[in-house]
């Protein structure tokens, strides 16, 4: 149904307002087709959507790539941004779909990538090394399946409330609120284990 | 104890790296790239130099359009291309033309519906986007932007070459309004060869809605949109003194020829039908179910208000027997007044008072509901008769308008009728009501003054609710001897195949007590000057037939409740008539309404010619409503110029 946009996200706008407008106006406009709101939307939400590929990958050369694939998809996919949520959980939707697409893609790959996936390789390796807490944190993550993962990856970075990150995951806020339990419980496993051994 | 989260947490962030600058600056250039390449164009979209921000621009814009570019044949070259160009190059539109990349939060907005017609994108006259002109100045646009390659007439594409040629490569880029009118119509009728396709057939339509939307257009400062025009509809506006049966049947046919207005080497047919009209004591009850839309958009004077004084109008023309229900659809439909006597004005109006806007449409719950109650209500004798008001926006559970259409013909055969009565101007879907209201038997006519509701509601109420004949079709067969070529005015929507005219499956309109049917023909005698075609060089039979007949004039139609047709049939001489006051003002406003669509058969003749023409055959007008139609097209003329 066309919408009287102009009345919510002026079309055109300074670049000193831009500083003010906020990311769902930005992304408005975007979809309708303006490359500065792109431009400074992107700019502004690259180094959260970094952080969060990061924490869904746990290598940092896959959250290089990760996000260089969702920022390269993001015009495509922009004019399906409808409003009706905020463009951060949008943005989360499609970087969590990303990340799954991308997962599907090396397990088909004869596991070819690392990260939190091959992490018990890769300690092997390190385990003279130490880096006990970065350890630990790999080894917490890595022990995890796949959605209890995301879920984390998600509440974890940017204090995103469990109902936000319901919405990205398209679950409920309930099945949010469960996951987080079972890695609490997964955590306090993994630490009984470490003070016994 | 310590939420072992927190650890996570804590482990986590300090494990997050810094996004490598390289390759983040590297990644936002190259989406940048990508995004401008999607929207078509690496630069940003163009707007006019002068253009206000927002979506009052928007608006400024097409008015600035409708006024600057207000010859019917401009507008009509340049719907189309204006159109196509909008979807294509201006990527701010799509939000407005695709449903699902709209914002959901805009909280000025009006009401919105759910629909995704784009207003102008169909213009009706997409052949005046000859490709010529069009490679000229919209070469850049991807394949679709170019108007699909229809059957072009010569006249058709030179119209729009000139009209092309008229906007200068900074004529400003415009949006259509994001209101989401749909109108029904159909390519003007062409010259037909009497020689090649000698019989013509069509449907009457006694609809009015085409004349209430032009004259709304009009009296808000724009020139309706050509595919708006329905010419039949505006020449069947009004009541013409044909003179009555007088032997016992339904409708009396008047015929008459004349001088054609704007070509003095053709000749008008006229073709009048007048509906008896019964004697008005005799009438049977009359059970009326008023269908209300009562969505969010009604709300608003010209709306609700509207409707609700409407029918208080008419609640003064029923009778004590009569019986009135009122059923509402609105998110959910609901009966707000049972089958109540006519006889119990305050509690009609108690109920019609408490109606309010809000919520959305949901019109085929409601519409099941309005044709259990009218079937309730029924009994042996009574005309049973839905009002439909709304509108438009008829956005129904039913996916399928089809569908819908069908049930509604489903309908029609239990005898219960179904007229649409349009308000409001914005998201009118001109096209549902013309086809509700014609699966139902009924007539589409567009409220936009309480003026017109006393119209249609109390003036001609009889005739709106007293069918006298149903189905009523005409087929003309010309004689070759005497009509080298003709051309239907109007009646673009009601074509039936000539084969139909014998089926009594085949649906058609519907007369009422006491209406009129106009329709009128511009015919070119052979031998005239004013023939377009060449004579054929192969095959031409011999015109054969007698030389005093133009043709024969056949009509069938159904008494109410019957399922056999009868016919009746006319011979149609060569002999002029002077042209009487009704003839004149029909042609007028046919001319009026052929400026208006942007015709290509009226040579030089202007506006002033179908004013002088109408003001001749103004004659008594009691109600006045020539005199208001002059003054429309004086307005007209000024908005023209």
């Amino acid at each position: 149904m066309p919408t009287r946009q102009g009345l919510t996200a002026p079309l055109r706008q300074t670049t000193v307002m831009r500083m003010n407008t906020s990311d769902h106006a930005l992304a408005m406009a975007a979809a309708g087709g303006d490359s500065a709101a792109f431009a400074a939307l992107l700019e502004r939400s690259y180094d959260r959507l970094f952080g969060l590929c990061f924490r869904l990958t746990g290598a940092r050369d896959q959250a290089e790539d990760l996000t260089q694939d969702i920022c390269l998809s993001l015009p495509a996919k922009l004019p399906g941004f409808r409003g009706d949520a905020q463009f951060s959980t949008w943005l989360y939707r499609v970087a969590v779909n990303a990340a799954h697409d991308r997962r599907r893609r090396a397990s088909s790959h004869a596991k070819a990538a690392t990260g939190w996936g091959d992490w018990e390789v890769a300690r092997q390796a390190d385990i003279a090394q130490g880096a006990a807490r970065q350890d630990w944190l790999s080894g917490a993550m890595a022990a995890l399946p796949d959605d209890l993962r995301d879920t984390l990856a998600l509440t974890l970075g940017d204090d995103l409330t469990h109902g936000e990150a319901a919405a990205v995951l398209g679950i409920s806020e309930g099945t949010v609120s469960w996951r987080l339990s079972e890695v609490r419980k997964h955590l306090r496993a993994m630490a009984e284990k470490e003070t016994t051994t | 104890m310590k939420d072992p989260l927190d650890d996570l947490k804590s482990a986590m962030d300090a494990a997050t790296p810094p996004s490598d600058s390289t390759r983040r600056a590297e990644n936002l250039a190259r989406a940048q790239e990508i995004f401008a390449r999607h929207q078509g164009s690496a630069t940003p979209p163009r707007h006019s130099s002068d253009r206000p921000k927002g979506w009052a621009g928007i608006m400024t814009g097409v008015r600035q359009m409708f006024a600057t570019l207000a010859t019917p044949r401009a507008l009509t070259a340049t719907t189309a291309l204006v159109a196509c160009v909008v979807f294509v190059a201006l990527p701010d539109t799509r939000a407005l033309l695709l449903p699902s990349l709209a914002p959901q939060d805009a909280t000025a907005a009006p009401p919105m519906r759910e629909r995704a017609v784009a207003p102008y994108a169909v213009a009706p006259d997409s052949t005046a986007a000859s490709e010529g002109s069009a490679d000229m100045h919209f070469a850049p646009l991807p394949s679709r932007a170019t108007a699909p390659p229809a059957q072009r007439e010569a006249l058709h594409s030179k119209a729009g070459a000139r009209a092309v040629g008229a906007m200068t490569a900074d004529a400003p880029v415009v949006q259509p309004e994001a209101d989401t009118e749909a109108f029904a119509n159909d390519d003007p009728n062409p010259v037909k060869i009497t020689s090649e396709t000698p019989v013509s057939t069509f449907s009457i339509d006694v609809d009015t809605a085409s004349y209430g939307v032009v004259r709304s257009s009009i009296l808000s400062g724009v020139l309706p949109p050509p595919e708006a025009v329905r010419v039949e509809e505006m020449i069947n506006y009004f009541p013409y003194a044909y003179p009555a049966p007088d032997d016992g049947t339904a409708f009396r046919p008047t015929v008459s020829l004349m001088e054609t207005p704007w070509n003095s080497d053709t000749r008008l047919l006229r073709i009048g039908l007048q509906g008896a009209l019964p004697a008005i004591a005799d009438r049977p009850p009359l059970n009326l179910v008023f269908l209300i839309d009562t969505s969010g958009s009604m709300q608003g004077a010209d709306r609700l208000g509207l409707l609700k004084q409407s029918f208080r109008l008419m609640l003064g023309q029923l009778r004590p027997e009569d019986e009135v229900a009122i059923v509402t659809y609105a998110g959910s439909a609901g009966q707000v007044l049972d089958p109540t006597p006519a006889s119990d004005r305050a509690t009609i109006i108690a109920a019609l008072d408490r109606l309010e806007a809000g919520g959305s449409t949901a019109g085929q719950a409601g519409l099941q509901q309005a044709y259990a109650t009218a079937a309730s209500m029924a009994q042996n004798g009574d005309v049973s008769r839905i009002l439909l008001a709304t509108d438009g926006d008829f956005n129904v559970g039913l996916a399928d308008p089809k569908a819908l259409e069908r049930f509604i013909a489903d309908k029609r055969d239990s005898g219960t009728y179904l007229s649409v009565l349009g308000f409001g101007r914005g998201n009118l879907d001109d096209a549902t009501m013309q086809a509700l209201a014609q699966s139902g038997n009924g007539q589409a006519a567009y409220i936009d003054t309480l003026a017109e509701a006393q119209k249609v509601l109390v003036d001609q109420l009889t005739g709106a609710l007293f069918p006298i004949a149903n189905d009523v079709k005409i087929q003309v067969e010309f004689n070759p001897a005497t009509v080298a070529e003709y051309r239907l005015i109007g009646y673009e929507t009601r074509a039936l195949r000539r084969e139909d005219f014998n089926n009594d499956k085949v649906d058609a309109g519907e007369i009422g007590a006491g209406h009129s049917v106009t329709a009128l023909y511009e015919i070119t005698p052979v031998g005239s000057p004013a023939v377009l075609s060449d004579p054929r060089r192969y095959g031409t039979p011999a015109p054969t037939g007698d030389s005093d007949e133009i043709g024969l004039l056949r009509l069938r139609s159904k008494a109410p409740g019957r399922d056999t047709s009868t016919l009746s049939e006319i011979v149609l001489p060569t002999a002029l008539t002077a042209p009487d006051d009704e003839a004149r003002f029909a042609a007028a406003i046919a001319g009026f309404g052929q400026v208006l669509r942007g015709s290509d058969y009226l040579g030089d003749w202007t506006l002033e010619d179908a004013i002088a023409l109408a003001v001749s055959g103004t004659g008594d007008d009691p109600f006045g409503y020539r005199r208001e139609a002059v003054n429309l097209m004086r307005l007209a003329q000024s908005l023209k110029n």
